[in-house]
């Protein structure tokens, strides 16, 4: 089972206290964008196997947001931080890139 | 190709069975085929045998990571139905249920289809009106099911528990020609059909990527060296964002893991498969008289072939209410899949960006009776080099243009 500290609570939850609501840092597109930028914000997903960058709330708790960094086959957890972040914080993508050395780097 | 027969076992019973040839070949790789496909589980064997059967093209390889039919095709609860709501999609599950009733005659190899009906429950009001919708669709469509009510779905399971308390059985969705298959034997006859035919089942062999020029596909780089080709075929379920990243464009699709259990086998108890779609759980009796069970998927992005535990305890809790005799039921196995959802909960089968590849994808939780009448899809596809007949609604495209086939309300959970 997952254990994830939610950042805005300090609370360290089971993943059955939690919800994912799928890939973080999606870009977003409304009226007046192309096909291709509102097919992407819609449907287009990283579905990496490996790091992953998600969101997440902290629905039987705090109920607010926040975005975990976390391996799709490993499940091991980098990560998590604030939801009010365009991009993952520094010190974290550092973090992944000293244990995994042969990750590409986060992709928008 | 020496045919099974009751006459063969006779005949080798005389050598103590020590005369059976191989089922498949184990050649080398060659240089250079007409076409290769990736992934040699039921779809993409499926797709290599109908390009062989319906259009002649055998100089093909089918290469597989691990081994043939050891990804979802061994995973999944074999469950065929075809009661689908929207029509493209009831064609191509429609097509893939009568190529099961015939497939161990094409493959001379038996497959043990049962026909033995399949109940998905209306355990809500929504549900009725659901599934009374899809009955009436069906009928329009050509596809025989039929709505019953709870005393029909009690005479055909006494086993189940209709009056709740949590979810009432209120009636059901009955296909009574839908059923079950034997799944390694599905993966087995057309690996065996297609090695008689002349392809190349490489086994044990990962794609490290795909050589491209000018926007064309040349042929893929594997850990066995580099294969050249002219079409490719990318046919991997859970893996297929992997692959599709290699091939250098992106898909609607998310990779989840989906869970399944098997009890110890006990007496025949079931003949027929249920489905509770409210309850995230379903149910049949196998030949060997394990119940198996199939839960719920992980609501997070994985690929690590086994699931969550608590979806586990959730599957087998409801089922619990719906079959009090589980309770005393031990559980012997449990796995997981790797399942690829699309956004509108249907398949791919599609061209892609790159000219000379086509892809098979995003069959989510359901793509075990789907297997013949995707590989004759994709076979059609690949064959033909357009978006035509039983797939042509299938495309990537459908998702820009807002075409959806919207499976997502129709098939609930279990799929």
């Amino acid at each position: 089972m997952l254990n994830l500290k939610c950042p805005n609570c300090e609370i360290t939850a089971d993943e059955t206290d939690l919800h994912c609501d799928g890939q973080a840092h999606i870009e977003r597109f409304g009226t007046g964008a192309s096909d291709d930028d509102l097919e992407t914000y819609l449907f287009m997903r990283h579905n990496p196997k490996g790091v992953h960058f998600e969101r997440w709330r902290h629905v039987f708790g705090c109920g607010k947001w926040f975005n975990v960094a976390r391996c799709t086959v490993t499940l091991e957890v980098f990560g998590t931080y604030s939801a009010q972040s365009l991009v993952p914080p520094k010190s974290l993508i550092n973090k992944i890139k000293k244990k995994r050395p042969e990750w590409e780097g986060f992709v928008k | 190709m020496k045919r099974y027969s009751a006459f063969a076992i006779a005949k080798n019973a005389l050598s103590y069975h020590q005369g059976w040839e191989r089922a498949w070949a184990k050649p080398q790789m060659k240089k250079e085929y007409d076409a290769v496909i990736i992934g040699a589980g039921g779809h993409g064997l499926a797709t290599a045998f109908y390009l062989g059967k319906n259009y002649g093209i055998t100089n093909v390889a089918i290469i597989e990571k691990g081994w043939l039919g050891g990804g979802n095709t061994g995973r999944n609860t074999t469950i065929i139905r075809s009661n689908y709501l929207q029509d493209p999609s009831a064609a191509i599950y429609e097509k893939a249920r009568s190529l099961y009733e015939t497939m161990s005659q094409d493959l001379n190899y038996n497959v043990m289809f049962s026909p033995r009906g399949v109940m998905m429950l209306a355990q809500t009001e929504a549900e009725i009106r659901g599934y009374k919708r899809t009955a009436h669709a069906n009928k329009l469509q050509g596809v025989k099911t039929e709505y019953i009510g709870p005393q029909k779905v009690k005479a055909l399971c006494p086993i189940i528990e209709l009056s709740g308390p949590r979810y009432p059985v209120l009636g059901a969705l009955w296909q009574s020609r839908g059923g079950t298959a034997r799944h390694d034997a599905v993966a087995w006859g057309y690996a065996r059909a297609c090695s008689e035919m002349g392809m190349d089942i490489i086994q044990q062999c990962e794609v490290t990527g795909v050589m491209q020029s000018r926007g064309k596909v040349m042929g893929v780089q594997t850990s066995k060296g580099n294969v050249k080709c002219k079409k490719l075929g990318i046919v991997v379920a859970g893996n297929s964002g992997h692959l599709a990243e290699m091939a250098g464009f992106r898909l609607p699709l998310e990779s989840v893991a989906l869970q399944a259990l098997v009890s110890e086998p006990i007496k025949p108890c079931m003949d027929v498969v249920v489905m509770a779609n409210t309850v995230h759980g379903y149910m049949s009796q196998s030949d060997k008289g394990e119940m198996v069970i199939g839960g719920g998927t992980d609501g997070f992005n994985n690929y690590t072939q086994r699931g969550s535990f608590h979806h586990l305890e959730e599957t087998v809790r409801a089922l619990i209410e719906t079959f009090p005799m589980v309770s005393r039921l031990k559980m012997l196995r449990h796995w997981g899949g790797i399942v690829d959802v699309t956004g509108d909960r249907s398949p791919i089968i599609s061209k892609t960006p790159l000219s000379g590849c086509f892809i098979n994808c995003g069959w989510g939780t359901g793509g075990f009776k789907a297997i013949p009448g995707s590989g004759w899809a994709m076979a059609e596809l690949m064959a033909k080099d357009e978006q035509t007949g039983l797939g042509a609604q299938f495309g990537l495209n459908r998702f820009q243009e807002g075409r959806f086939i919207d499976e997502s309300v129709a098939a609930g959970v279990a799929h």
